[in-house]
């Protein structure tokens, strides 16, 4: 049970800060440009096939590097030339916009890469088991890739306190008019927050591709999960989404762990209710609910928390 | 005060409007009667049963997005319950030999669609705007998995099957064929159309725009913004579950894909395509999608990249839909200046034409190159045959979008010029915008 406990924990919060990597940019982006990018899971998909793609032909470390920033150049692209224009059209435009962006992204990949997963392998020099814990080996890319988040995340939160950029970022976060009028090119900054989001997502591609399946519906699967995060950190909240990412790391990560079922813990008092159509839910286990475990708690925050944990814009 | 409510009442229309208005609903009844004479074919027929569907089916979405500005992405929950609840429904009544024709089966499933958006609603509906979007995305995902758990009641992957011949039958009428279940779908198409219509002359539905428009003046007058979003909410699931029985009556299955994110895309492509701020966008979009993905699928294999493209080209470029795009004419239709924009429109159509085309070959071109690498490069899409590998084709392909670009670019800046001249040449004639 100690086993199960600590490979859970430690895999809880590798999955925790990956969907941090995402929802860090989401949530920048969110506050500052006011619209939730529907696309963001789509980038992070992009990376893992650009990582995928670039790391066939010279190699992962290069491709670590050149995926994302093409990525980013791709999301800052959109910025530029999509979004803005069909700003002036409303939030519920801009939405449908990268709603659009993330289906037509879906089926290029599909073109290129086809429906069935690529093998895109770990590199080499971190295929071994780093450790050994009560006889399970874990890999050292996972410590890589928990290693490449920590270092993001540590990066992220010094530019954001600590540099000019950073200030004016946070200050656009909370009031964007007000920076726009103390001569700041709001529009230069969009575009760049727009691009640093998208290639912060493309990093968790490129690092999670090995690990994870690198498939066309990745996005389809990720993205909900993703901006079930955001609401429930709080839209706008990067200390809410930082939460609510290990949150749901750890719950999705320990839930599919668990084997046990109602029938498993009262089977012994009423065996009869195993014969009914409530059989379902009676023997489902804990393990099975994992995929829609997010989505419960998304249900459970709007009742009792509706602002999200740390949230507190009314959008 | 009793003499400024009746002040406030508006007139009531002169009887050359009321003649008007339901001799449109007479027409639409004969075009209705006399369209499966007209093309009889089973494909047709079918055709005309789906479109109907989808018809119900983006009009209740409207009651959302359109009329009280609720942007959702799960719409599909209520269909597919519907859908789900009428397969069932069909199953029982065949077994216990229940005096219920299949006629009534749809009212079934909206009220499926009634109960779950009435459970769901309460919580979803309390945030709006980008909020209420991803909530709903999230409930639809947490539908969506729960029916691939609860296998006995959705049927796990494969779904759930009925025979719809096997119900109680009202003069004999076995809705076997197919053209029986267009009648079917054509009366319940009429019968929602109607109803929704009319849901957005009640003051509910006022109320909703008025949500949608500025939910804080709302809690001024002394409503409660929540309250009328959950009731639209509502209104807008019994109309889906509705669509999702008659879909469900249609196949005769039921299964997950109902429920999917696939669907609340689709009918959300269809209504903001047709326009959603007008009652018969939705309408124009979901036949417009619903012959689109048919015809396209036909003609070339990534039809659905197309549609994704389509979409996002009228997100950009024509917020309002076709529906927009067109009744943005009717002030210069009155002013009589339509003439000065159409010159202009002739003189963008090509360039835009060229680039549109030269896409599409250069889409086509990639495609075969990636999903059959193999095959003769001799390839047909669109009925024309070309040679992918030919560097004509290539060349031609990027002469079309880069020259079309270039081109429709500057002539789409003479149609804007155009257009305010005849629109300030119709204000002046004292018609409004």
């Amino acid at each position: 049970v100690l086993e199960l406990i600590v490979i859970s924990t430690l895999n809880g919060v590798l999955f925790g800060m990956l969907l941090f990597l995402m929802a860090s940019g989401l949530t920048v982006i969110f506050s500052m440009l006011g619209v939730l990018n529907f696309a963001h899971a789509s980038f992070y998909m992009l990376g893992a096939f650009f990582g995928f793609q670039i790391s066939r032909w010279v190699g992962f470390w290069p491709a670590l590097v050149i995926a994302p920033l093409l990525a980013g150049a791709i999301g800052a692209g959109v910025e530029r030339y999509g979004l803005r224009r069909v700003h002036r059209n409303g939030h519920v435009a801009e939405l449908l916009f990268t709603f659009g962006l993330a289906f037509a992204i879906e089926e290029i990949v599909q073109i290129i890469w086809g429906k069935s997963p690529v093998d895109f392998r770990v590199p080499p020099l971190l295929d071994f088991p780093a450790f050994t814990i009560f006889s399970t080996n874990y890999p050292a890319f996972k410590m890589f890739m928990l290693l490449v988040s920590i270092v993001i995340f540590v990066s992220l939160l010094i530019v954001l306190k600590k540099t000019r950029i950073g200030l004016i970022v946070q200050a656009a976060l909370t009031h964007p008019h007000m920076v726009g009028h103390l001569g700041h090119n709001v529009g230069r900054i969009f575009m760049l927050v727009f691009g640093v989001g998208t290639a912060l997502a493309a990093v968790a591609g490129v690092i999670a591709g090995p690990a994870l399946v690198t498939q066309s519906n990745m996005a389809g699967l990720l993205g909900p999960i993703l901006f079930v995060v955001v609401v429930v950190g709080g839209l706008g909240s990067l200390p809410g989404a930082f939460a609510a990412s290990l949150l749901i790391g750890l719950v999705q990560t320990f839930a599919v762990s668990m084997n046990g079922s109602l029938a498993g813990a009262f089977g012994p008092l009423s065996p009869d209710y195993a014969q009914t159509w409530l059989s379902d839910i009676w023997s489902v286990t804990i393990a099975q609910i994992a995929p829609i475990m997010p989505y419960l708690l998304l249900v459970l925050i709007l009742i009792f928390r509706p602002m999200g944990l740390l949230g507190t814009r009314d959008t | 005060m009793s003499e400024l409510a009746t002040h406030a009442a508006p007139p009531l229309p002169a009887a050359a409007d009321k003649l008007k208005f339901y001799g449109m609903w007479l027409a639409v009844v004969v075009a209705l009667l006399v369209l499966p004479k007209l093309f009889s074919s089973g494909g047709s027929l079918t055709t005309f049963s789906l479109i109907g569907i989808s018809i119900i089916f983006a009009l209740s979405y409207n009651i959302l997005l359109g009329q009280t500005g609720m942007l959702s992405f799960g719409h599909a929950v209520y269909y597919g319950l519907g859908g789900f609840l009428a397969i069932h429904a069909i199953n029982i009544v065949a077994r216990n030999k229940l005096a219920i024709p299949l006629p009534v089966i749809p009212l079934i499933g909206g009220l499926t669609g009634l109960l779950f958006a009435a459970l769901l609603g309460w919580v979803s509906t309390r945030r709006s705007g980008t909020a209420f979007a991803m909530i709903s995305l999230g409930l639809a995902e947490l539908v969506a998995s729960s029916a691939l758990i609860l296998r006995t009641f959705f049927g796990g992957e494969a779904g759930v099957s009925a025979n719809r011949t096997k119900v109680f039958r009202l003069f004999d009428w076995s809705f076997g064929p197919q053209i029986q279940i267009y009648y079917l779908v054509a009366a319940w198409t009429l019968l929602a159309v109607l109803a929704m219509y009319a849901l957005t002359r009640t003051p509910l539905g006022r109320m909703c725009n008025a949500v949608r428009d500025n939910p804080e003046r709302v809690q001024f007058v002394g409503y409660d913004p929540h309250v009328i979003r959950y009731l639209a909410f509502c209104f807008s699931g019994f109309f889906a579950g509705i669509a999702g029985a008659l879909a469900a009556i249609n196949f005769e299955i039921a299964n997950s894909a109902y429920l999917g994110a696939v669907q609340s895309g689709t009918v959300l492509f269809a209504t903001y395509i047709g326009g959603v701020g007008f009652f018969i966008g939705p309408i124009v979009g979901a036949i417009f999608v619903t012959l689109l993905s048919l015809g396209l699928s036909d003609l070339t294999p990534v039809w659905q990249l197309y549609f994704g493209l389509i979409f996002i080209a009228v997100v950009m470029f024509a917020p309002g839909g076709i529906t927009g795009l067109l009744m943005m004419h009717r002030p210069l239709i009155r002013a009589g200046t339509l003439s000065r924009v159409l010159p202009s429109y002739a003189v963008a159509f090509v360039p835009t034409l060229a680039m549109v085309t030269g896409l599409m070959l250069a889409i086509e071109t990639v495609v075969h190159f990636t999903v059959n690498p193999g095959d003769d490069s001799h390839i047909k899409s669109f009925g024309i045959r070309f040679d992918a590998a030919s560097p004509y084709i290539w060349a031609m392909a990027m002469i079309l979008i880069f020259g079309g670009f270039f081109l429709a670019r500057r002539s789409w800046g003479r149609v804007a010029l155009a257009w305010d001249d005849a629109l300030g040449a119709a204000r002046d004639k004292g018609v409004a915008a």
